[in-house]
């Protein structure tokens, strides 16, 4: 998983084409470190279709918030840049995410 | 293989009782659906807990008791249980990935925060509303929180959040907070936390993040509205007014109590031969890391001695 900043999210997200995928996260988030293997697992699975990210928002909650996510952890898919799908707190589970991706694709 | 004890949940109490089955060299397999630690790893600070190494956190600790479990064997599992049967000498458990079998079941699932079950509550969850401080505090450093609730939890959880917030304010049900004498004397000094007393949430309102808050006064039938200054935008609110039990899977089998705690004796056991309830799913009166660990340590006992005299 490709880790972003707040100087790349506009590069790898906001103007890329296709499937990405950005995991909202942070170090004082234990689900949000529960849930981080099973979003490897779908990386690997969807490699190639689905490019996957991750955001510590710690050190870009303004860049978070402007995307309107308030509460982790958040798994936002964009497709060509605009928000295709977004599952966040129980919600956020490898079954959602994937039925997300799977909708999208 | 069929386990000597299959442990439903990886929170204190079940990792209590994972050491110590491992310990006295039961075959042990601890199961769990998510996070490691169950609630107590959301949690900042852990003053309580006796023993507990200096400045412990919810993870700190949680991740020293994996350590002791895991150095004596057991066996721990992600999976998330459908099913389970619990009649008979040999237990079935079954889990989205695999089928389990084992002699004893210790039932381990815990509790989660009660929703306070108003409109707006759950479409604005991750949008400003919250029951993780430690996962979402930092969202509203220089904004406004309300946490809502007047017992410990709510309390503490209030001068966590005030760490990073402009200004908290706990909106209580009653006129005086539940919570201990120690922790209401810092509450009340502190030059962050406001208080609106008597008053419930009727309703959470905005476009896609939190902007408007609905309070009703009980004892005046008020209702005022609290939207989120200008320049803000938004802000957070928390609710911390208690807990539900996790117990569905087990509805009908074991006894439970009003609130859909599993009911046992002093010694764990339910009433079906073979499976205990330990930690925050039991019926009791006090529900912290102390009293989890304590009843995973009893129930491991137990359940040794079951295997022992079904020899």
């Amino acid at each position: 998983m490709l880790s972003l900043d707040k100087k790349t999210f506009e590069e790898e997200v906001l103007k890329a084409q296709g499937l990405v995928l950005v995991d909202f996260w942070s170090q004082t988030c234990e689900p949000c470190k529960a849930l981080m293997p099973s979003i490897e697992e779908l990386s690997e699975k969807y490699q190639g279709k689905v490019k996957f990210t991750k955001l510590d928002v710690t050190k870009a909650r303004r860049l978070a918030i402007s995307q309107r996510v308030l509460g982790l952890p958040t798994i936002i898919l964009y497709k060509d840049g605009e928000k295709a799908g977004e599952v966040t707190k129980d919600d956020a589970t490898k079954a959602n995410v994937e039925e997300m991706i799977e909708k999208a694709l | 293989m069929i386990y000597d004890t299959i442990i439903i949940g990886a929170g204190p109490a079940g990792l209590a009782a994972g050491l110590y089955a491992a310990r006295a060299k039961m075959s042990t397999l601890i199961l769990e659906k998510d996070k490691t630690g169950g609630q107590i790893v959301t949690t900042n600070e852990v003053a309580n807990y006796p023993g507990s190494i200096e400045e412990a956190t919810g993870p700190s600790l949680i991740a020293r008791m994996v350590e002791q479990t895991e150095e004596f064997g057991a066996e721990k599992k992600k999976d998330n249980i459908v099913k389970v049967e619990l009649k008979g000498d040999i237990k079935t458990v079954t889990g989205e990935k695999e089928t389990y079998r084992g002699k004893t079941v210790i039932i381990a699932t815990g509790a989660s925060p009660r929703y306070l079950g108003v409109p707006g509550e759950r479409e604005l969850t991750g949008k400003g509303v919250s029951y993780c401080a430690t996962c979402d505090a930092d969202f509203f450093t220089d904004l406004q929180v309300y946490v809502i609730g007047g017992g410990d939890t709510a309390v503490e959880e209030a001068m966590y959040l005030a760490k990073f917030a402009s200004k908290v304010t706990i909106v209580h049900r009653r006129d005086e907070l539940r919570a201990a004498k120690s922790i209401r004397e810092k509450a009340f000094a502190h030059e962050k936390l406001a208080f609106i007393w008597d008053s419930v949430v009727e309703e959470i309102k905005g476009d896609g993040i939190v902007e408007t808050l609905v309070l009703k006064n009980r004892k005046s039938g008020e209702t005022i509205e609290i939207e989120a200054p200008e320049e803000d935008g938004t802000f957070g609110i928390f609710p911390f007014v208690g807990y539900i039990p996790k117990g569905g899977l087990f509805d009908g089998m074991v006894e439970m109590d009003r609130g859909g705690y599993i009911m046992t004796d002093a010694d764990m056991k339910t009433k079906i031969p073979g499976v205990f309830a330990a930690g925050d799913i039991r019926s009791k009166s006090l529900r912290q890391v102390v009293t989890a660990v304590s009843d995973g340590a009893i129930a491991s006992v137990q359940a040794e001695k079951y295997i022992e005299s079904q020899k």
